[in-house]
C-alpha cells in the first residue's frame, strides 16, 4: 500500500491515581498508512482518550515508540509538539471546541495564525476550507448563530486549513442527531476520498462501520481482525 | 519587515482583547478603575502642585528683588522707631528702606464698616514691593512729613467700602477720624495665604497716631545689587543687635531664602502627593492581575483548544499579556482624560490657572503600561503553562 504515516510500537502509558498506578495503554502497536480511514472503537475507560491524546501529540509516550511521518514524538519538546500538532494533525472534537467569541472564519484562520501565515493568505485559505464543507456563506457568523452540524463543519474546516496529513476525530458525531451525524460522516468520507488520512475515535459501532478499517481498544490493548471487530458482543 | 510581521501576528490578539473588554464592559471598567483613579490622581495632584509652586514663586518675585525684610519678633523688648530705621538707611549698599507699622482698625464709609489691616509706611514701600496703582497715587513723602490724613486702599478694601464707586477724592472714617482717599491699588493676588488687596495704607507718622504706637513691626530694605544682598544682611544684623541687644528679638530674611524654602516645601508636597497617587496605580495593577487570573481560569477551555491546534507557550503568554496591557492602557487613557478634567474643575473652583504637566502625563501613562505588563505576566504565565489535555477537559 501507500506510505506509512503512523508507526506505534509497544507504547505504554500509565497514570497515578491516588497512589495507585493505572495502566491506560498496554504495549500498543498500530500502523497507519496514507489515505486510510480507520476507526478506533472502544467503551469509556478503555484507554481510548489516552490513545487519542497520544496520536494527537498532546501527550508523550512513557515507553515504546511513536513515529509520526518520520518524527519520533517521544523525543520532542513542548515547542516541537505544538508545531507538530499545528502542521500534522487536524483535531475534530465531540463538542466542536470552537472559540465562541470568534466568527466562523476567524476560528478557521486560527491554526494559520500560529503558523505565521500572512493575514491575507489566512483569509483566503480559511474561506476555501469553509466552502469545502459547504459553509462559504456563513463565514461571518458566530458559533452561537450556527447549528450543531454547521459548528462541526466549521471545526472540520479548521482541522483542514493547514492541510495536515492526519485528521483526528474524537466522537465527531457524539453531540449530533442521527441525520446531522450522517452529513458529518459523509463530509469525512468525502475528505478521505480526496486523500486525507482519517482516524476516527468512537464508542458507536454504527459510526465505526463507516470507516474502512476498524480497530478495537479494550482495557488498554488493541485488537484488530480483518475489518470487523472481534468480541463485539462483549462490550455492547 | 520583521517588526511589521510581528505586529500583524499580534493584531488578532489586540482584536480579541478589545472584544473581551466590549463583551464584559462593567467588569472591564471596574478592573480599570484602579488604574483610572491612579493615573488621574497622579496627573491632577502633581500638575496642581507644580502650578501652585509656580504661582508662589511668581508672587514671591513680585515682593521685589534684592529685598531683605526685617521682622520685629518681640515688640515689647525695645522701642524700634522711625529714627532707628533711618539708621539702617545709612548702612553701606542699602538703596531704600520702608518701615511698616501694622495694626487693625475699623474703616467706615457711610453705613458700611469693616475691620481691616492697616499698614503705615512711606513712599519707598511702593518702589520696594513693586506695587501698582490702579487709580490716583500711592503715599508720597509729603504725606508723611506733614502727617496728612491720607489713605490708599487695596483693591478689595476699596470694593468693600465703596462698592464699585470711585473712592479717590472721597473720605473714609478710620477709627472715627476722616481720611482722604488718594489712591486705589491694583489687585496683586494672594500669596501664601495673606492678601495685600484687603489692606489699606496710611503714612507712617499718621499710623503712629492711628494705632497709638510708634513701634515698627517690620522694615523692608532694598539692596543696590544682588551680589550685595548677603553683605547687607550681615550689616543689618550687626546694626540691629545694637538696637535690640538680643538676636531672638528680630530676624532678617531675604526673598531668595523664602523662595527656596517655599519651593522646597512645594517639591516635597508634589513628591508626596505623587507617591500616594502612585500607590493607587499599584493597587490598580493588583486589580488587573486579579481579574486576569479569573479570566485565565474561565478561559481554560479556550487555552486548551488553542494549544491543541498548535499555539505555543509564548503565543498564549503574549495573548494574555496583551489583554492585560490593553486593559491598563485603556485605563491609563481614561485616567489621563479624568486627570485633565479634574485639573479644569480645580482651576474653575480655585480660580487659578493650572497647566497640565506633559511630563507627568507621559510618565503616569507609561507607568500604567508597565503596571499592566508586570501584573499581567503572572496570570499570562499561568495560562501558558496549562496542560492542554486537562485544559481541553475543563468545562
Amino acid at each position: 500500500m501507500g506510505k506509512t504515516i503512523i508507526e506505534i510500537k509497544d507504547l505504554v502509558k500509565t497514570y497515578k491515581v491516588g497512589g495507585e498506578t493505572v495502566t491506560a495503554l498496554h504495549r500498543i502497536s498500530l500502523h497507519v498508512e496514507e489515505g486510510e480511514f480507520i476507526a478506533i472503537i472502544g467503551p469509556s475507560g478503555s484507554g481510548k482518550s489516552t490513545l487519542m491524546n497520544m496520536i494527537g501529540c498532546l501527550d508523550k509516550p512513557e515507553s515504546g515508540e511513536y513515529i509520526l511521518e518520520g518524527n519520533d514524538v517521544g523525543k520532542l519538546n513542548d515547542y516541537e509538539l505544538a508545531t507538530i500538532r499545528n502542521q500534522k494533525i487536524g483535531f475534530i472534537f465531540q463538542n466542536f471546541n470552537l472559540l465562541s467569541k470568534l466568527t466562523a472564519i476567524e476560528n478557521v484562520e486560527l491554526p494559520l495564525l500560529y503558523q505565521g501565515v500572512a493575514p491575507q493568505e489566512q483569509k483566503q485559505l480559511a474561506q476555501e476550507c469553509l466552502e469545502k464543507v459547504g459553509l462559504g456563506d456563513r463565514a461571518q457568523h458566530l458559533p452561537t448563530q450556527l447549528s450543531g452540524g454547521q459548528q462541526q463543519r466549521v471545526a472540520i474546516a479548521r482541522s483542514l486549513v493547514c492541510n495536515p496529513p492526519i485528521l483526528l476525530a474524537d466522537e465527531p458525531t457524539g453531540a449530533l442527531d442521527s441525520k446531522t451525524s450522517k452529513e458529518i460522516l459523509d463530509v469525512m468520507k468525502k475528505l478521505n476520498g480526496e486523500g486525507h488520512t482519517i482516524i476516527l475515535i468512537t464508542h458507536d459501532l454504527g459510526v465505526a462501520r463507516q470507516a474502512k478499517r476498524i480497530v478495537q481498544i479494550k482495557d488498554g490493548r488493541l485488537y484488530e481482525n480483518g475489518g470487523d471487530p472481534v468480541e463485539t458482543s462483549a462490550f455492547f | 519587515m520583521r517588526t511589521e510581521g510581528i505586529l500583524l501576528k499580534l493584531l488578532p490578539s489586540f482584536k480579541l482583547a478589545w472584544r473581551n473588554i466590549q463583551t464584559s464592559k462593567l467588569r472591564s471598567f471596574l478592573t480599570m478603575l484602579g488604574i483610572i483613579i491612579g493615573v488621574a490622581s497622579v496627573i491632577a495632584l502633581v500638575s496642581i502642585g507644580q502650578s501652585s509652586s509656580q504661582s508662589v514663586n511668581a508672587s514671591i518675585n513680585s515682593l521685589g528683588t534684592n529685598v531683605l525684610s526685617v521682622s520685629v519678633l518681640n515688640s515689647d523688648s525695645s522701642d524700634f522707631t522711625a529714627d532707628d530705621v533711618n539708621g539702617l538707611q545709612k548702612v553701606n549698599g542699602v538703596k531704600r528702606v520702608a518701615p511698616v507699622i501694622s495694626g487693625r482698625i475699623t474703616a467706615k464709609n457711610g453705613t458700611t464698616s469693616s475691620t481691616i489691616s492697616v499698614v503705615g509706611t512711606t513712599a519707598s514701600y511702593q518702589k520696594i514691593k513693586n506695587i501698582k496703582v490702579a487709580n490716583g497715587r500711592f503715599l508720597a513723602d509729603i504725606d508723611n512729613e506733614l502727617r496728612l490724613k491720607t489713605v490708599v486702599l487695596g483693591s478689595s478694601a476699596a470694593s468693600t467700602l465703596f462698592s464699585g464707586e470711585n473712592p479717590v477724592g472721597q473720605t473714609v472714617q478710620l477709627n472715627g477720624t476722616s481720611y482722604k482717599v488718594v489712591g486705589v491699588l491694583q489687585s496683586s493676588g494672594s500669596s501664601m495665604g495673606s492678601s495685600g488687596d484687603d489692606t489699606i495704607f496710611v503714612p507712617l507718622r499718621t499710623a503712629e497716631q492711628l494705632t497709638g504706637s510708634n513701634a515698627i513691626s517690620s522694615v523692608y530694605v532694598q539692596v543696590q545689587s544682588a551680589d550685595q544682598v548677603s553683605f547687607v544682611e550681615r550689616q543689618l544684623n550687626y546694626a540691629l543687635l545694637s538696637v535690640f541687644h538680643d538676636t531672638d528679638d528680630y530676624s532678617v530674611s531675604n526673598s531668595q531664602d523664602v523662595m527656596d524654602a517655599m519651593s522646597d516645601v512645594q517639591n516635597t508636597m508634589s513628591l508626596l502627593l505623587g507617591s500616594i497617587a502612585s500607590i493607587s496605580l499599584l493597587v490598580g495593577g493588583i486589580g488587573i492581575m486579579n481579574i486576569m487570573f479569573v479570566s485565565v481560569s474561565e478561559r481554560t477551555k479556550e487555552i486548551g483548544i488553542r494549544k491543541a491546534i498548535g499555539a505555543k507557550r509564548k503565543d498564549i503568554l503574549v495573548q494574555f499579556l496583551i489583554e492585560a496591557v490593553v486593559l491598563s492602557a485603556l485605563g491609563g487613557l481614561i485616567g489621563v482624560g479624568a486627570g485633565f478634567a479634574a485639573i479644569k474643575i480645580y482651576a474653575l473652583f480655585a480660580s487659578t490657572s493650572v497647566t497640565l504637566s506633559l511630563s507627568v502625563t507621559a510618565l503616569s501613562f507609561g507607568f500604567s503600561l508597565i503596571v499592566g505588563v508586570v501584573f499581567g505576566v503572572f496570570p499570562a504565565n499561568k495560562a501558558s503553562k496549562l496542560n492542554p489535555i486537562q485544559a481541553l477537559r475543563y468545562e
